[in-house]
């Protein structure tokens, strides 16, 4: 088993969504982690999923979304050749002795205030997903009261040989 | 650019598609709908008396013409009674366009009376579905549906349109494109693979062509057997694919599978390389997938992408549609020498010998192989073709393996679903797909009475079916794996041969009914069903003791074919 990241390109019309999840849950996939948002063209929804299973099944789930008539493309988001991205927010306990200690911490990672309570403090974090992963453990001690991911959205670089093949296709059509 | 009700729209929308006939059953939310019937068309509509019935006679209209079947339903039952034709032409990809009503916009998700979500409940068994709530967008989904349903590898689709667009009028124009950005079957395929695979079989010493249903699909009897002669290469048919290949060619060695003969898996099993076109590699052929042709390199011919490799890896992809990729096949390989393969013929003639489908009769008792024998020897008689249609079960798999089809789209039969009441609607739909034909639907009497409410249909709407009921009391393939492997616990499967009183029923039905229990009646007792005129019921009843061989056992090797063993003989009969 190997994790797999997959960016499909979806035809924002209403179900279309379920019809990609669904296709996995039927046949057995289980989806780590999903994301969904808009593209850069209007009417386009990006899905970029993590899915946990063997290169022969990775295979079929690709062909499977393929046939699916409102899935425009699906891509494979290699980890060298990808830019990935997360955001968490993390609400830790903080009395006030701690908090100094906590914010100085939390710099490190690059993670922001985001609200400021009585005996708490929610952070939010951007970056590569295991960078959240560390920065929870990190807190977890403090005492974790609440945790949201948004799960991992990733592009292509575009300066990998992928990429780059397939802008020169682009250009040719 | 006319003025119109969305309801008339969806009649244009259909006759636009070339649609003659629909089948169906009318209901509330479909109502504006049949008004538009009732205001006029040229598609002819079929009243079936089951929704479930208008779906499998869809299947059986499309699979005996190679058109698309359409079947009309209201809402929520209506549309769950759908349901099982559905997934049944989910796994047999057969290309229907379901249209159902659904309750007003204003009303869709309020649990309304007779609501359900259609589109919902069907995700996993369409290629694609869609819920109209807009008019304007009405003849752009009718268009793109019968586009997805026939392109591609064939299959359902479902259109769900809410009352309130069926009333809504709009300007309608009929679209001359689909607007399916994500929609992109092959259409081509690619001349490198060919011309791989023409090299594999030019060097093969033990070819097989393992053909299937998508042969049948894809039109590509035709290519299909040019290949064969020009390679001199031996084939084996699935049950989906019978008839794609003439039974009676020398070079077909029928079935495989579960309950195909044992040289035909033997062939499969044993041959150097496997040439799979149109077919799926199903648990009902293979058996158990890793003892499945241990020495055999594999071609995979299919239009859809995602079943090469699915379970058995392929050497050789090619991916496209058969057409083409067989007639550039078979071109390739006229340019190449054959090896050698007199031994390997010689091998296969003689498993056919040593191997065939055998049967024992016994005195007094009627075996149901006999009732397949002689309907075979009947329907070899006609001027007409005979079209053959089949439940599911014992009497399905005797028709797999001594009935004759010498022509693509005359064996139709619910295959991957293994949906139990599918032969007798799916006849009267293939007799409305080809009136020309004898249509003889072999069913088991558990299957008959699934469905038999058609009977109603066939008489009135004017298409004449014959129906043998292979008839043996018994819950029969269930029966026989209590037997075998629930150690004769005979667990809820005695139906009884005398109730329903089957002739009477048919009568009831308006049909002819007819009852034979010996051999000496078969015949003439057939012959009479077949030239009554009318719609006809034969009540066949048969030896409730038979089991269905040879079998291969559920998860064994299908090299370990088990033929009829000699006990079989002597067990006490079971009294129906």
């Amino acid at each position: 088993m190997t994790h797999h990241t997959v960016s499909v390109e979806l035809e924002d019309k209403p179900g279309a969504l379920t019809r990609v999840s669904q296709m996995f849950a039927r046949r057995g996939y289980n989806i780590m982690s999903l994301a969904v948002g808009p593209t850069e063209r209007r009417g386009v929804s990006r899905v970029t999923m993590r899915v946990d299973c063997s290169e022969h099944s990775f295979e079929q789930i690709e062909k499977q979304m393929h046939k699916l008539v409102n899935v425009l493309r699906v891509t494979e988001l290699p980890p060298g050749e990808s830019v990935e991205r997360e955001l968490a927010l993390i609400t830790v306990t903080a009395p006030a002795d701690k908090r100094a200690e906590l914010i100085a911490m939390s710099e490190v990672f690059g993670a922001r205030v985001a609200d400021v309570g009585r005996d708490a403090i929610t952070f939010e974090i951007v970056g590569r997903p295991e960078e959240l992963d560390a920065f929870e453990e990190l807190v977890r001690p403090h005492g974790v009261r609440e945790l949201v991911r948004t799960g991992r959205i990733g592009l292509r670089r575009p300066g990998s040989p992928t990429s780059q093949a397939r802008q020169k296709a682009a250009t040719v059509h | 650019m006319t003025k119109m009700l969305g309801s008339d729209a969806i009649l244009r929308s259909l006759e636009a598609e070339g649609v003659d006939v629909m089948f169906g059953i009318p209901g509330g939310a479909i109502l504006p709908t049949y008004d538009a019937i009732a205001r006029g068309t040229s598609v002819r509509h079929v009243l079936a008396r089951h929704e479930q019935g208008a779906g499998h006679m869809a299947e059986g209209y499309a699979r005996a013409s190679g058109k698309v079947g359409v079947a009309m339903a209201t809402s929520g039952p209506g549309a769950t009674n759908l349901v099982t034709p559905i997934a049944d032409a989910w796994m047999d990809s057969t290309p229907i366009v379901c249209i159902t009503g659904q309750v007003k916009s204003s009303l869709i998700g309020t649990d309304a009376f007779q609501e359900t979500d259609a589109t919902g409940i069907t995700v996993p068994i369409v290629k694609h579905s869609w819920l109209v709530q807009d008019v304007r967008e009405l003849p752009q989904v009718m268009k793109n549906a019968f586009h997805v349903a026939r392109t591609g590898r064939p299959g359902p689709v479902l259109v769900d349109i809410a009352k309130d667009v069926q009333e809504a009028e709009f300007d309608f124009v009929y679209p001359d494109e689909v607007d399916l950005p994500g929609w992109k079957p092959p259409t081509k395929v690619h001349e490198r693979q060919i011309r791989e695979a023409a090299k594999a079989i030019a060097e093969s010493r033990q070819p097989i062509v393992y053909a299937g249903g998508g042969v049948l699909s894809a039109e590509a009897s035709a290519e299909l057997l040019a290949l064969v002669e020009t390679g001199g290469l031996p084939a084996v048919v699935t049950l989906m694919g019978k008839g794609c290949l003439p039974d009676s060619h020398p070079l077909n060695y029928g079935a495989p599978g579960m309950h195909g003969s044992k040289y035909a898996n033997w062939a499969l099993n044993k041959c150097d390389l496997i040439i799979a076109i149109g077919t799926r590699f199903d648990d009902r052929v293979t058996g158990k997938v890793s003892a499945f042709a241990p020495g055999a390199k594999v071609i995979h011919f299919d239009i859809d992408a995602a079943e090469v490799g699915k379970i058995r890896a392929a050497e050789i992809p090619v991916v496209g549609p058969l057409k083409l990729a067989l007639t550039s096949l078979t071109r390739e390989l006229k340019a190449l020498e054959q090896r050698d393969r007199v031994h390997w013929h010689q091998t296969l003639q003689e498993w056919k010998a040593l191997y065939p489908y055998k049967y024992r009769k016994a005195e007094g008792v009627l075996k149901p192989q006999t009732v397949l024998e002689t309907l075979r020897d009947l329907a070899a008689e006609r001027t007409e073709d005979v079209i053959w249609t089949t439940g599911v079960g014992q009497h399905q798999m005797w028709a797999m393996q001594y009935l004759q089809c010498d022509k693509p789209r005359s064996f139709i039969t619910s295959g991957g679903l293994g949906t139990m009441g599918y032969g007798l609607p799916a006849a009267v739909g293939a007799k409305a797909a080809r009136p020309d034909a004898t249509v003889v639907c072999v069913d088991g009497d558990g299957c008959f009475q699934m469905t038999c409410q058609e009977l109603a249909t066939s008489a009135l709407e004017g298409l004449p079916i014959v129906v043998v009921i292979v008839n043996n009391g018994w819950l029969g393939m269930v029966r026989q794996w209590q037997e075998l492997f629930y150690a004769e616990r005979f667990a809820q499967t005695h139906l009884t041969k005398q109730v329903p009183d089957y002739a009477q029923l048919a009568e009831a039905l308006g049909c002819a009914g007819f009852m034979v229990d010996n051999e000496d009646d078969l015949e003439s007792t057939l012959r009479a069903a077949f030239d009554a005129g009318r719609s006809a019921v034969v009540d066949a009843r048969v030896d409730p003791d038979e089991n269905c061989y040879p079998m291969v056992p559920a998860g064994a090797a299908s090299v370990d074919v088990i033929e009829m063993p000699d006990e079989e003989f002597e067990h006490e009969p079971i009294t129906g």
